[in-house]
């Protein structure tokens, strides 16, 4: 089909989209949901399995206790209440990489229920509401081999390997989200960011959208103003922060395109593509398989003891927006200021190097100049770009005591950053402390004076601004050595002007 | 016929212990009765002999050694083929595992081998425990002893019959609606369903996890009470087994065994001593009352308005949880694949296997529990019955207000004839009627023998509160003091 999509300025005069999303997050607990297999990544397949994962005749769930914490905290970060009694249940369907041909989940009675997000889009604080958070089991993973794309089409085999099958997986819902407008690509975008945000401040899930530890489902609709909201369509397959937001737009133009026509939108699944940026119809809702859901009898029902929920909330750690805000106030930056240090991702290592001592303007300086640039010039990550906080503190230390001046402590960071040791060892080993002995200063001094008469006889007559000249000639004989503001002093003192 | 056979578990620990006989021997002379029996009786799906000795050659080497062995080491013990054995064929009864041998033991297999019992094998039973008399077993029925032409029923009529013929003195039943308490009516032999969560679930193979419930089956009723204290207790590896220890049940019994009730109160249940059962079967059961009122019992009646509808409640449940529990049958992972020829989808693959692996009384109990949960059904059907469920559990509870234990007949018919119910599954289903309730309920009942109805066994059960298990175990050791053991003619 090559239909002429519409503009999008065009679509967000003419509709109003809503958006909801669904998340899932594998959490990373040593164990497995309902069994002792352990959870980490990898593996050859079919190695972390047990007669529970595999859905074998006769076994039985136990629920992971640290699973349904890490649930409860999640819950508790985005403002929900917490189920005082709570039932897991099982959604039937038969597929090969589900061991059981079901799936414990929750259905009407989740862990965690009506709670809310805030994100920040252009400065402005968008709520987010919070449908449920709750706790299921992920399943295996289909490879199909023999045929070109790795689709079932054409392929010869499929083999399924149950190493992921039952993994701790939380799945977040969103109330719908209307009112975003051109917005809603960033809102969703932004939502996202600043959930998996909050995960990792958790501490519950390492949030990885490629290796699949993060994974979301976007529900998009577009109505005529003052109508009803429009049929939705779910986009799976999204599996990046980008692809969020390009699957919302293209979802809204496609849904454009069809309402402009005339044509009704199918309530349906449909698959994001990288690639294209697209999205291709999946199965069609209508003709959505009955789950069947009904409590899991295997399991006991949850009743979290409020004291516990209540030292759970008690002990949260400071959620990241809050925590920015604080460190913006705390280190006087503007919004601006702020932004560029978010999207440098120097936000945890601004924090650590104050934290070691230096002033919040000299870290952030160190962070977003100097080693900016070089991870930028290596493509790397700030945090791995070889120099540690620690030794960025110590650097400006050096810095502070005089020991060091600007150019000197660059050359120090270099050897810093490759390797050499911490920046005081740099300085000593490559003997490149600042020559504070005035002796050997003067001598340099009257040496530049006497090379230089004409700025020198500017100098008397009361032109101090022509020192700088003098400055620098002192500092090329002492190899940058010098502290530039002794030697000012120096040569005033000796042309006996006053400063 | 050696005379080991005839002995109860009791003696035979207590032989072997003494070193008056070893576990081999006693082992042995159980195969032999196997062989020269099982034929007519169809009791065994699998028997382990190579194991079985095995496991008694090492009982009697502890013993050599000095060890101090648990009350039933050396006796053996025949297993329903519903509970997983690590190695040895479990196939539930059914097509669809056939030959499967699992990777593990469940709880209550690992628990046998701890305390030295030894497994002669697997029994028959009805397919995936669905049944009451063992003829919808994939393998063919099993025969009652006390008339080879009659069914000694089910769903665990093959370990019920192994003790009518002697070839086991001890063995292992599961309990979803009476599949434990009703072989042990009709074959004249003792069957306990401990209170739901009392026996671990782990590794019995799932029909109805919310009513799924092991226990032992025995010819005598402390016999019954030393096998339930063994695999009793929790387990962490079932999230619905209770953490509390299997209350002095092997005590109760021997207190029963004195004859003494004075000071018990024992309830009648009024709507189980109607119509519904046969004259044979309700003479039988007055006797019994009047035995027990004789042993110092206070006899009162106890109405519980909502034990009639037990039975549709039931098979809303079970069917409902069974659709479920079964779906993992798909030919995928383990048991029979059909079809798969490289040409047919999965899903032809999935539904050719369970049409050809599945009989049709699960077949049809899978297609109830479908409908039953079925969106727009549910409320009307599953949940409905989870509310008379809730009204069962109050009757039991305001019962036992006012009484320690209800009684009643465990079944309303002796053994029928092979083939007599199977034309209409309503007929089948009303063997139940009277064990059903406690299911619901989740609490212990024992079926005891309490006489003969045209020269066929009689059992009378006792209904006890949720770990109360012990309650019964004293009023049925207190009949059996009176009316004896029951002994089906030789084969």
């Amino acid at each position: 089909m090559t239909t002429t999509l519409p503009a999008y300025d065009e679509v967000v005069a003419r509709y109003e989209p809503v958006i909801g999303l669904e998340t899932h997050v594998e959490l990373g607990t040593n164990t497995k949901m309902f069994c002792g297999c352990p959870t980490d990544f990898g593996g050859e397949p079919n190695t972390r399995v047990c007669p529970v994962c595999l859905g074998l005749p006769g076994s039985l769930p136990v629920a992971n206790k640290a699973a349904i914490e890490a649930t409860i905290r999640i819950g508790l970060a985005l403002n929900c209440s917490i189920a005082e009694w709570s039932r897991f249940a099982r959604k039937n369907y038969f597929y090969p990489d589900m061991p059981k041909d079901f799936q414990i989940s929750q259905y009407d009675e989740p862990l965690c229920f009506d709670g809310y997000l805030d994100v920040e889009v252009n400065g402005e604080l968008v709520r987010i509401g919070i449908e449920r958070v709750h706790l299921e089991e992920d399943t295996g993973k289909t490879l199909h081999v023999g045929g070109a794309t790795g689709r079932i089409h054409g392929a010869t085999e499929s083999l399924v390997d149950y190493n992921r099958a039952g993994i701790p997986l939380v799945e977040i819902v969103t109330k719908p989200v209307p009112g975003t407008g051109a917005l809603a690509p960033e809102v969703a975008r932004a939502y996202v960011t600043e959930l998996r945000d909050v995960l990792r401040t958790l501490g519950v899930s390492d949030v990885r959208m490629e290796e699949g530890s993060l994974r979301c489902d976007v529900n998009t609709s577009l109505n005529l103003p003052g109508e009803e909201w429009g049929t939705r369509t779910e986009t799976k397959n999204v599996n990046s922060l980008r692809s969020v937001e390009r699957a919302v737009r293209s979802e809204m133009l496609r849904q454009a395109s069809v309402l402009d026509a005339g044509g009704k939108i199918t309530q349906e699944t449909r698959h994001f593509h990288e690639d294209t940026g697209d999205t291709t119809p999946g199965r069609s809702k209508e003709t959505a398989t009955d789950y069947r859901y009904f409590p899991e009898p295997d399991l006991v029902p949850l009743a979290p003891d409020p004291a516990w929920v209540a030292e759970l909330k008690a002990a949260l750690p400071e959620l990241p927006r809050l925590h920015r805000r604080r460190l913006q106030e705390q280190w006087g930056l503007s919004d601006l200021d702020m932004q560029s240090v978010l999207n440098a991702g120097a936000v945890e290592l601004i924090e650590a190097t104050v934290a070691a001592g230096a002033t919040p303007a000299a870290a952030r300086k160190w962070w977003l100049g100097e080693l900016s640039r070089r991870a930028n010039e290596t493509g790397v990550e700030l945090a791995d770009v070889g120099a540690t906080p620690e030794q960025v503190a110590e650097l400006q230390g050096l810095v502070d005591a005089g020991k060091l001046n600007d150019k000197l402590a660059r050359t120090v960071l270099e050897g810093v950053v490759a390797g050499e040791g911490s920046p005081t060892d740099v300085m000593t080993n490559r003997n490149l402390e600042v020559v504070s002995d005035t002796g050997a200063l003067t001598a340099a001094v009257d040496e530049a004076i006497a090379a230089n008469p004409d700025v020198a006889d500017k100098i008397r007559s009361g032109k101090v601004a022509a020192a700088g000249a003098l400055v620098g000639a002192v500092m090329k004989t002492t190899r940058g050595q010098a502290d530039a503001k002794t030697v000012r002093e120096l040569i005033l003192e000796r042309l006996g002007a006053q400063g | 016929m050696s005379e080991l056979i005839k002995l109860t578990a009791t003696e035979i620990a207590g032989l072997v212990a003494k070193g008056e006989t070893s576990a081999v021997e006693v082992t042995q002379a159980h195969l032999d009765r196997i062989a020269a029996v099982d034929d007519r009786v169809h009791a065994f799906l699998h028997v382990d002999s190579e194991g079985a000795l095995a496991a008694a050659r090492r009982v009697d080497e502890r013993r050599a050694g000095g060890e101090e062995l648990g009350p039933l080491a050396g006796v053996p013990v025949a297993v329903k083929d519903v509970l997983t054995t690590k190695g040895v064929p479990t196939t539930v009864g059914s097509k669809i595992l056939e030959g499967w041998r699992p990777p593990y033991d469940s709880t209550i297999v690992q628990r046998l081998r701890d305390a030295g019992t030894v497994m002669l094998g697997k029994t028959n039973m009805d397919e995936f425990a669905m049944g009451s008399s063992t003829e919808y077993s994939a393998y063919g029925p099993t025969h009652n002893p006390w008339d080879l032409d009659r069914i000694p029923g089910g769903s665990g009529g093959g370990s019920a019959a192994a003790l009518a013929a002697y070839e086991a003195p001890l063995s292992i039943g599961s309990d979803t609606g009476g599949s434990i308490r009703q072989p042990g009516a009709v074959t004249g032999t003792v069957g306990a369903k401990p209170t739901y969560g009392g026996t671990s679930r782990y590794g019995l193979v799932a029909f109805s996890s919310s009513l799924d419930t092991p226990g032992p089956c025995a010819r005598t009723v402390l016999d019954a009470a030393l096998l339930h204290q063994v695999i009793g207790g929790h387990d962490p590896r079932d999230s619905t087994s209770i953490p509390q220890p299997v209350p002095d049940v092997v005590a109760a019994a021997k207190l029963g065994a004195t004859g003494d009730l004075t000071g018990v109160k024992l309830g009648v249940v009024t709507e189980f001593t109607g119509e519904g059962a046969e004259p044979g079967v309700m003479a039988a059961f007055r006797e019994s009352v009047d035995a027990l009122a004789k042993l110092g019992a206070e006899i009162v009646e106890v109405s519980c308005p909502h034990f009639r509808y037990a039975l549709p409640a039931y098979y809303l449940i079970a069917p409902s949880e069974c659709s479920s529990n079964l779906a993992r049958f798909d030919g995928v992972r383990f048991g029979l694949r059909v079809g798969d020829d490289g040409n047919r989808s999965l899903e032809e693959v999935m539904s050719l296997t369970r049409e050809a692996g599945f009989g049709a009384e699960v077949k049809r109990r899978i297609m109830i529990g479908t409908y039953a949960l079925s969106s727009g059904y549910y409320d009307a059907y599953y949940g409905q019955a989870q509310k008379v469920r809730t009204l069962i559990t109050r009757d039991f509870t305001a019962a036992f207000e006012q009484v320690d234990a209800l009684i009643s007949p465990t079944t309303p018919f002796v053994a029928f004839p092979i083939g007599a119910r199977t034309a209409d599954p309503y007929q089948m289903y009303l063997a139940d009627l009277f064990t059903i309730p406690t299911n619901l309920y989740g609490g212990p009942g024992i079926s005891v023998p309490c006489g003969l109805s045209d020269g066929l066994p009689v059992g009378l059960q006792v209904m006890a509160p949720t770990m109360a298990d012990d309650r019964m175990y004293r009023v049925a050791a207190a009949l059996e003091s009176v009316v004896g053991t029951f002994t089906p003619p030789a084969l």
